[in-house]
């Protein structure tokens, strides 16, 4: 037993390859406290949580890193878990130990990354996880020898069942000190080079991690391409290398591989034993029937409309919900609040543009519920197995398929999902496209137009016109999503993209749990974000439609002056009858009543007018009679044209937007009838209606390609680190949106369509 | 004995690599594809291409495109 060490240790970093069961080790050590942030720059979450049973101690930070294959990054995930084990992270130190996570079933691989992480000479545990599954597959591991080979602590630990989880905290409290690396051994040619190399790194690299450093500027581009400006003579160095190793073909590419490798292939000999003979185990024989040639893609299909079921119907009555407590609680709002601009805010303005948001949250709870559940269980990578050539074809990845799956819900959480994606190309390409999909903001204009134009009637008896509609709205977006794809890959995109190596997990029983927790996690990323984002833009837009105030024409102020007397002389009238103090004969009352009636309408109508008076002359309303112009080939009259600006903050504030336009009231959603009559009773001063059902279809097939949702470009811009391509993408998705429309509109009216 | 480029093994067939035409990609091989290892080719996938492999006793998916930059020896 070592004697308690000097050392006192703060931070412990999880590294470890993807699918070793990091994250569940992460929170047997952790406990079910953690928290979520971002990296400095990047999305990639830091996740991190206090070490638990450390007693009185010293508070002690857990770190999970991102999963990598190799300390040689590829992709920004690993690149996050490189730097944070190299200290490259600004504000972030280097963590005093490091737990690296191996999968007891697939030793020799995982200790790719554990030479790797000893050569950076930080106190390094082992974590020989998953050694439960490895025991029922008849994999025995003899630990001590791979201790005494590695140099290093390990531990057999299981994060499922606890196993040697306390053994794992007494190892990381009482660090081991720095490993001294294994004696792998670079073909004698590169190994010189380094030698040379390591003279010339600068002194600030300390030096155990010379020979690490300049392996990987060596061998990496990435790695190599900070030097040139923090230190030009080493990197000229290496450029040499590189050129004198090419001139004498020496694979200096290779070295590291087959290196690391001739040192790992004896020792997982020497310390793995299998017991039972490889037999099919039931992973293969899912496998079998999952990716089978036939078999496979109808379970995907039916996967997926499993999921669709699930976002478009079940969804529904926890959004209604949803709905309802909105509109409570603007109800109690302007319960509590006097009358006037504070309350006109928050409530038309906050609530309103915050409600149109979280109504979304039911739809993308389920969706990571399903996502999480496709990951946990490795059936995620065998969509990218299915897929991959299909995909292929139109220039995007097999990975590709789920972030554009997740697209159909919102294009937040698709974006979000593209980051798996280990070929930036591939990735810009995802989320260049993702926002065509039809994603559920579409649904409430889709809906309204649809009710309101296309006929009931049903296309051979099978399927009504309105569901063949909408169908044709999603197929659109869709096909067009593929085509753009296609275009960047061809045009933008150019050359070889990265090779697709993608490793098929075994399948493995979700952990509720954890799938509940990632849920609530992401759902908590998505409010805070859109909420934040849409609060303030609620906010503006409100002001923009409400302001500068104006006064009604005077005909419309003495009408609205008539109106409120006739409704009060009428209301005295029935209160004078129902006392007694007048003739209470039936018909008398009748009358009286029926006046009230009117009156209150009359009211109601002129209210209406004021208000549509109002936005007509408000920032927006002059905004959109400002572009009428420019939107009158799509055959958008000024209201159409301000709903479709205001709309490029959140789509589905068009109908809102309309409503209030035509002066039906704002609370009117897609349902309202008043809206739908409003709209179709439209006409323009020389009597054709504003709307037929030409200008609907225009107006959806607009709605099918333009970007419009701040929240989108938000993500966008967070994701890609960069506002020109959120600026690209929503150029060339409006032009897709302004020329379709002009083609519908124009082509239908030469067709004789009115 | 005779050899092979990998993207041309049927599912079932077993093989080693020996060497690499052009230069592999440096993910292929920390994956653990370098000359001498066994392969197994458990299947194509539906679409006749990715391909999955058996590869130091896990699967791995990769196109035959890449495939088709490993030379491979069958018994």
């Amino acid at each position: 037993m070592r004697t308690a060490r000097a050392v006192r240790v703060r931070t412990i970093a999880l590294a470890g390859n993807p699918n070793v069961g990091k994250t569940t080790l992460f929170n047997a050590l952790t406990g079910a406290q953690h928290k979520v942030a971002n990296y400095p720059g990047v999305t990639v979450e830091r996740k991190s949580g206090r070490l638990t049973g450390t007693g009185d101690g010293p508070p002690v930070e857990v770190v999970d890193l991102p999963g990598t294959y190799s300390l040689n990054p590829k992709s920004i995930d690993e690149r996050i878990a490189f730097d944070a084990l190299t200290g490259e992270i600004e504000g972030e130190k280097v963590p005093d130990v490091v737990i690296c996570v191996v999968d007891a079933t697939n030793l020799e691989r995982n200790l790719y990354l554990v030479t790797q992480v000893l050569d950076l000479g930080l106190p390094t545990v082992v974590a020989l996880n998953m050694s439960d599954a490895a025991a029922e597959a008849g994999i025995a591991i003899d630990v001590e020898e791979l201790s005494r080979r590695l140099g290093v602590p390990v531990v057999a630990t299981s994060g499922r069942s606890g196993e040697g989880i306390d053994a794992l905290r007494a190892a990381v409290l009482d660090p081991p000190p720095p490993p001294k690396g294994v004696a792998w051994e670079l073909m004698p040619a590169v190994a010189d080079a380094l030698d040379a190399l390591e003279a010339a790194l600068p002194d600030t690299v300390p030096p155990q991690r010379r020979r690490f450093v300049a392996l990987g500027a060596l061998t990496s581009d990435l790695l190599l391409k900070p030097w040139a400006t923090r230190a030009p003579e080493f990197y000229q160095a290496v450029l040499d290398a590189r050129a004198d190793l090419e001139a004498r073909s020496v694979p200096y590419q290779v070295a590291e591989m087959t290196g690391r490798y001739g040192w790992i292939s004896p020792v997982a000999a020497a310390v793995v034993r299998q017991s039972k003979p490889t037999e099919a185990t039931l992973s293969d024989r899912i496998d079998a029937v999952v990716t089978h040639r036939i078999g496979g893609p109808l379970i995907f299909g039916g996967v997926l409309l499993l999921i669709f079921q699930a976002i478009f119907s079940w969804a529904v009555p926890a959004m209604d919900a949803i709905d309802w407590l909105i509109g409570q609680t603007g109800m109690g709002v302007r319960a509590v609040l006097p009358d006037g601009l504070l309350e006109d805010v928050l409530v038309e303005g906050a609530l309103t543009g915050v409600g149109n948001v979280l109504v979304f949250l039911p739809q993308i709870l389920l969706l990571f519920f399903f996502l999480g559940l496709m990951e946990d269980t490795g059936y995620m990578a065998r969509t990218a197995f299915i897929m991959d050539r299909a995909m292929r074809k139109f220039g995007l990845s097999g990975a590709s398929v789920v972030p554009l799956l997740s697209g159909y819900a919102c294009a937040i959480p698709g974006i979000m999902a593209a980051r798996t994606l280990a070929d930036e190309r591939d990735r810009i390409i995802t989320i260049m496209v993702v926002p065509l999909q039809g994603c559920s903001a579409r649904l409430p204009v889709y809906v309204l137009f649809i009710a309101a134009f296309i006929p009931t009637g049903t296309l051979w008896g099978v399927m009504g016109y309105q569901g063949l509609a909408m169908v044709t709205l999603y197929v659109l977006g869709t096909l067009m999503a593929f085509v753009a794809a296609w275009v960047l890959r061809r045009f933008v995109f150019k050359g070889e993209s990265m090779p697709f190596v993608m490793e098929l997990p075994p399948y493995r029983m979700p952990q509720m749990r954890y799938v509940w927790r990632r849920m609530r996690d992401r759902a908590k990323v998505f409010v805070v974000r859109a909420g934040t984002i849409i609060f303030w833009l609620s906010i503006a837009l409100w002001f923009l439609a409400s302001y500068p105030k104006v006064e009604p024409p005077p005909s419309l102020a003495t009408r609205a002056v008539e109106a409120e007397a006739a409704v009060a002389e009428a209301t005295e009238a029935l209160a004078r009858i129902d006392l007694g103090q007048a003739e209470a004969a039936g018909a008398g009352r009748e009358a009286v009543a029926a006046a009230l009636d009117a009156a209150d309408a009359e009211r109601l109508a002129v209210r209406n007018e004021i208000a549509g008076y109002q936005v007509r002359n408000s920032f927006i309303g002059r905004f959109g009679r400002a572009l009428e112009p420019i939107m009158r080939p799509l055959g958008f009259d000024w209201k159409i044209s301000a709903g479709i600006v205001a709309s490029f903050a959140a789509r589905e504030v068009i109908v809102s937007a309309l409503a209030t336009l035509y002066s039906a009231g704002a609370d009117a959603n897609e349902e309202s009838l008043a809206l739908r009559d409003a709209i179709k009773k439209d006409k323009y001063p020389d009597g054709r209606p504003v709307f037929t059902p030409l200008v609907a279809v225009s107006l959806m097939v607009f709605f099918v390609f333009a970007l419009q949702c701040m929240s989108t470009i938000a993500i966008a811009r967070r994701e890609l680190n960069s506002w020109v391509w959120p600026a690209a993408m929503w150029a060339y998705m409006f032009a897709l949106a302004y020329v379709f429309s002009f083609v519908v509109y124009q082509g239908g009216l030469l067709l004789g369509f009115r | 004995m005779s050899e092979h480029t990998l993207d041309q093994l049927k599912a079932g067939a077993r093989a080693t690599v020996s060497r690499y035409r052009g230069a592999l990609p440096a993910r292929m091989l920390e994956m653990g594809l370098l000359p001498g290892t066994p392969v197994e080719v458990i299947r194509m996938a539906p679409l006749g291409d990715p391909m999955e492999l058996r590869v130091r006793g896990y699967l791995l998916s990769i196109r035959k495109a890449d495939a088709a930059r490993i030379v491979v020896t069958t018994e």
